[in-house]
């Protein structure tokens, strides 16, 4: 009778709830799966990929292979911001893709419960919600969930239009 | 238990396919080679593989089907029959439906290819001149038999090494005496040693049986098909056995002991190994190879110890050498699929009734497995566009002054860092004013519109141009030479065509090595570092003031070496990068060739040689314009490998005086595709 999946076990907490990387961007807090999540690396160094688009800061040798990383403050239109101690790339699986996203810094991980998510909020017309899972509240902090197919598959889309 | 057996019919599929490409060249062979040698007993080989293992997992068509080519087979070697045309024709039918059968069976539909109207076809070949029923009638006759048994008589000698692979004896004889009735069971004790000299691990025994038994020869035979290598066998009818033992058994022993020989060499020489664990182990030994030069370069600042010099040099040189060695793996000479086309080749001819011949050259010419298996269609596309619009009639042949006889030429060789294909023929060559008049009438280009003759020959790669419509009226052939290019792309390589009218046509596919090792020669550009491929490098120069020439205001520079103008390329430009050096005079040309065009490219400086591992980008982003792939260098950076050839194509179509060169953002990967093919 109980034979419920190990995965879903492990990925819902107890009581249907789900676990997500929280980590800031310009002072917001933003949260990923923690299943989508491969490892977490401190910055370094990146190689420039040669008219790329500028959200696009490069690729890094993971553990030789090539991945490509993407600074997530520009590709949201936020303002630029140097890369210190705190600055952290966020490896995640996307499909058979490994990426990396280039995030302020890393929080902690939270349990969320799924009554606590939001799914459509209503941010108006002008912000495009499709790359939101939703948004979670906890206690007085407001976290953005991000579907981080949407995330990096959007590039991915547009640059299967462009290739 | 189930998931136990999906895992070896795997392996039995995959083993199938070799041994159809081995029955298959072997049939090709048969003909000029007439009977009784290797090629005969590679193909009965073959057919008895397929068989074997088919009947342990109950293929019963597959079975069916191989039993009975296995007859005529066996009537060939042993002389029986004659290997006319005809007969060949029908065995290389049989093997085709013997592929079909089984690629049918792997999807699980086993009975969804029909083989009753081959097999009455194989069984009349075999009808002719049946010994066994001559055979079997003599045997009956003599013995009086009603029931149409036969009274064989079955030597069987295992090797002394027997046991030790596990073999069971009893089974054995056990299995022959349900096939019929035992007479007699002598045993042959003539190896048995004196008692002190006895390994008491070793077979010395040998068996001779009497079976009455209404079964034929090769079902006893099949008791022993899995110990085949194993032992010495003799299957004979009684009735024949007074006449024939003498002369048979002499050279049938002998070549089973040629055969075992055979065997045993290709089973101890090759593995069989997923392609996931190669490349999992390629990548390993690349981060091992990085690592190592990393602690090199850790290390120079101490002061070392000549024994620790020493034992890091052995590391250096051990790293390499096993790094070479595993790249080595994955590739294959490019013969594996070059093979195939012979028979193509035969078979369209004789459909089209035309004559011609394949010459292939440079077959041990290596290349990445997986670009090998992704050459087959493309590559038998143009073989078939050769024959059917290449190659003229004999008749027309005759007229033109050709020999009746055509030739395809199919040739590989290395060129500057790339692998280059080509599938010539000696036939008519390109019309170039059809295939005109048909891309004016299908819009593809405008009426007045001028074209050289390399523009109009690749018109043929068009999308949509249909080249059946076009040079010949043989359709309905599937792809047209938009998918072939297509294909080629893919693999990122190229495509052209070259063709002088009444001499023939040749198709040149340039293809990267990809996953090889490159030798690469590398550059330094503001602060990053790239690879240029050393192969299509021919000098670096540092230029004088007046080496530089511009054009256009400055919109084109031309680099002059030696009194020849080529054009140069800045590549800080092209890629974006930021402070490299502006000044040609304080930077390096490094004169680069493609195709026969050579150009130059401004870097700011040239490092070093090296030799790189190719990694893919697209794998984890996308195609990046004049990039062929990327490489981690020994201190863990990432670089990228200059696109040589994409490289050209986009200096010579930037020299479009609306270009300025320099493209700040992504957009820039937009209009790649248009390609000169």
């Amino acid at each position: 009778m109980n034979d419920i999946p190990v995965q879903d076990a492990r990925a819902d907490g107890a009581e249907g709830s789900q676990q997500f990387l929280t980590f800031t961007l310009g002072g917001e807090e933003y949260g990923v799966e923690i299943l989508r999540v491969q490892e977490i690396k401190g910055f370094s160094a990146v190689t420039p990929i040669p008219n790329a688009p500028d959200y696009v800061k490069g690729v890094m040798n993971l553990r030789g292979t090539v991945v490509p990383v993407f600074d997530l403050r520009l590709k949201f239109g936020m303002e630029r911001k140097d890369y210190d101690r705190f600055t952290v790339i966020v490896v995640v699986n996307v499909g058979a893709r490994v990426v990396g996203l280039i995030v302020d810094s890393v929080s902690d991980v939270l349990d969320v419960d799924h009554d606590a998510i939001e799914t459509s909020p209503d941010l108006g017309a002008s912000v495009d919600t499709s790359i939101l899972q939703g948004i979670a509240r906890n206690n007085d902090r407001l976290i953005t969930l991000l579907d981080i197919d949407r995330v990096v598959g959007e590039s991915r889309v547009a640059a299967e239009l462009a290739a | 238990m189930q998931i136990d057996l999906k895992k070896f019919q795997e392996t039995f599929f995959e083993e199938a396919a070799e041994h159809l490409s081995t029955m298959e060249s072997g049939l090709l062979h048969l003909e000029e080679s007439g009977s009784d040698n290797e090629f005969l007993n590679t193909i009965f080989r073959a057919a008895h593989s397929i068989k074997g293992a088919a009947g342990s997992f109950d293929f019963k068509e597959i079975v069916r089907l191989t039993h009975v080519m296995e007859n005529v087979l066996d009537k060939l070697r042993s002389n029986l029959l004659t290997p006319t045309a005809d007969l060949t024709q029908i065995l290389l039918r049989a093997s085709d439906r013997l592929r079909e059968v089984v690629d049918a069976t792997r999807r699980g539909e086993a009975s969804s290819v029909p083989i009753d109207d081959i097999l009455p076809e194989l069984e009349a070949v075999l009808g002719g001149g049946r010994p066994s029923e001559a055979a079997v009638a003599a045997a009956v006759s003599m013995s009086g038999d009603p029931r149409g048994e036969v009274v064989y008589s079955v030597v069987f000698e295992p090797e002394l090494e027997f046991f030790r692979q596990g073999q069971d004896l009893f089974l054995l004889l056990r299995e022959l005496g349900e096939l019929g009735e035992i007479l007699s069971s002598e045993c042959q004790r003539s190896r048995m040693p004196a008692l002190e000299e006895l390994d008491p691990e070793l077979c010395y025994l040998g068996w001779k049986v009497r079976v009455r038994t209404a079964r034929a020869a090769h079902e006893l035979r099949d008791v022993f098909m899995f110990v085949e290598g194993a032992c010495r066998l003799d299957v004979t009818a009684e009735a024949l056995a007074v006449a024939d033992a003498a002369a048979a058994a002499g050279p049938v022993a002998a070549r089973a002991e040629r055969r075992v020989a055979v065997d045993r060499r290709s089973e101890s020489t090759s593995i069989r190994v997923p392609t996931e664990k190669v490349d999992g182990l390629i990548n390993l030994v690349g981060e091992l190879v990085i690592s190592q030069a990393m602690v090199n370069q850790a290390v120079a600042s101490l002061s070392m110890t000549p024994e620790l010099e020493e034992a890091l040099m052995v590391v250096q040189r051990s790293t390499r050498e096993l790094q070479e060695q595993v790249m080595a793996i994955r590739m294959l000479p490019i013969g594996t699929v070059f093979n195939r086309f012979p028979r193509l080749v035969h078979d369209l001819t004789m459909k089209l009734g035309k004559r011609a011949r394949l010459e292939i050259e440079g077959a041990e010419t290596e290349l990445d497995k997986s670009v090998i298996e992704q050459l087959g269609d493309p590559l038998t596309h143009l073989i078939r566009n050769s024959i059917d619009h290449g190659i003229e009639d004999p008749e027309q042949r005759a007229l033109a002054g050709k020999p009746e006889e055509g030739v395809i030429t199919l040739r590989a060789y290395h060129e500057g860092g790339t692998v280059v294909i080509e599938v010539a023929d000696d036939g008519k060559g390109l019309d170039r004013e059809r295939i005109r008049a048909k891309a004016v009438s299908q819009g593809l280009i405008r009426e007045d519109q001028t074209m050289t003759d390399e523009e109009v020959n690749a018109l043929i790669f068009a999308a949509g141009f249909s080249t059946a419509a076009v040079v010949s009226d043989v359709s309905g052939r599937g792809v047209g030479m938009d998918v072939v290019k297509r294909n080629v792309e893919s693999l990122n390589g190229a495509i052209s065509v070259h063709s002088t009218q009444g001499k023939g046509s040749r198709i040149r596919i340039r293809l990267p090595l990809t996953l090889a090792i490159l030798d690469g020669l590398s550059v330094q550009l503001g602060r990053d570092v790239f690879i240029v491929p050393l192969l299509s490098i021919r000098q670096s120069v540092r230029p004088e003031p007046s080496d530089i020439k511009t054009v256009l205001g400055g919109r084109g520079e031309l680099f002059v070496l030696r009194g020849e103008q080529l054009p140069l390329v800045r590549l800080s430009r092209l890629f974006g990068v930021a402070g490299a050096c502006e000044d040609p005079q304080q930077g390096i040309v490094v004169v680069t060739e493609n195709d026969g065009h050579r150009f130059g490219v401004l870097v700011d400086d040239v490092l070093g040689q090296l030799q790189v591992v190719v990694k893919s980008i697209e794998k984890n982003y996308r195609k990046v314009e004049a990039v062929m792939g990327a490489t981690i260098l020994g201190d863990g950076r990432v670089a990228f490998i200059v696109d040589v050839a994409e490289l050209h194509r986009i200096a010579t179509r930037r020299k479009a005086p609306d270009e300025d060169g320099r493209s700040a953002d992504g957009g820039a990967a937009a209009p790649v595709q248009e390609e000169v093919a």
